[in-house]
């Protein structure tokens, strides 16, 4: 089963890299981008083939490692 | 007093915390490699500077799960001194033994300088040898030094003296010419609610010898010499 996690800042945390790629894609000629927010895509490859116990798996994996729970949420998604 | 310091792959400032602890204890101190989940009785655990693992993922988040820190975190825990320097400020805060994230700086770029800092907390054994308010000034040589918490626990920060060193002008005053990375509070060194763990993004070791530039940091290191000798 492979998961997908997505990590992203929590709202109302300040993304100065957010910030700057807005910067960019306006001088770039880009309008209409009002906020830009970046985040982290990290896909793992899992051995485990039960979806309850994957998704509580990769909860775990977020909560100690993949994100910072500060700062950061994160949404998971699995696919067989 | 016996030190430990920890090494990681990618430390950097390992050696002159080594250094640093030698002069001022008269004893090398113990070199721990990550790996290890063996560190030897000692009353001050420092974690040091530098990249360690790359900054993969987040800076300081996969040192801050390797086998040594479980250590650490266990001697924190039982009142066993630990500083983390730079990299090593993000490590502690990684591993929950420090409230808050260090982010990207503000400005996005590295910061390579010596800064003014104010001492705000002289009642530990890391700044007993200073006093209150003293502005001295360490280098700080950083990417993620963006002190973040959210402000509960800012208030909480505040209101129990754990906010060690703040990053201020030369004048000793805390607004926004004084602080290079965007921190809330200008906060730059911070305790834990106990003043046994200290974090902070300037480097007292890298102000130890008058080869440096000043020897400001030397406090820092006899402070705690006569603390727990």
């Amino acid at each position: 089963m492979k998961a997908k996690v997505h990590v992203t800042l929590k709202r109302g945390v300040l993304d100065p890299q957010g910030k700057a790629i807005g910067h960019a894609l306006q001088s770039l000629g880009f309008d209409g981008v009002d906020d830009v927010r970046q985040g982290k895509f990290i896909e793992l490859d899992l051995a485990e083939t039960d979806r309850a116990a994957a998704q509580k798996a990769v909860e775990s994996m977020c909560q100690k490692l993949l994100a910072n729970t500060v700062i950061e949420d994160y949404r998971i998604e699995l696919a067989d | 007093m016996k030190a430990a310091v920890i090494v990681f792959p990618g430390s950097n400032c390992d050696r002159d915390v080594c250094v640093a602890l030698e002069h001022a204890t008269g004893e090398k101190p113990a070199t721990v490699w990550h790996r290890d989940s063996d560190l030897p009785k000692v009353d001050l655990i420092v974690v040091p500077g530098g990249f360690s693992y790359g900054d993969y993922l987040r800076s300081g988040a996969m040192a801050a799960q390797s086998p040594v820190m479980r250590e650490v975190v266990a001697r924190a825990k039982a009142g066993v001194r630990v500083m983390g320097v730079c990299n090593g400020f993000q490590i502690l805060t990684e591993a929950r033994l420090l409230p808050g994230v260090l982010m990207r700086n503000a400005g996005l770029k590295f910061i390579c300088r010596t800064v003014d800092l104010r001492v705000e907390n002289t009642d530990s054994a890391f700044t007993s040898a200073y006093d209150k308010d003293q502005v001295v000034r360490f280098p700080v040589a950083h990417h993620d030094g963006n002190y973040f918490a959210d402000a509960d626990t800012l208030a909480r920060v505040e209101d129990t003296g754990m906010v060690a060193f703040r990053y201020v002008t030369p004048d000793g005053i805390v607004d926004a010419s004084g602080n290079p990375n965007g921190s809330a509070n200008s906060i730059a060194g911070l305790f834990n609610e106990k003043r046994t763990v200290l974090g902070l993004m300037p480097h007292p070791e890298r102000a130890f010898e008058p080869l440096h530039g000043n020897t400001d940091g030397r406090a820092m290191f006899t402070g705690l010499v006569e603390a727990l000798s």
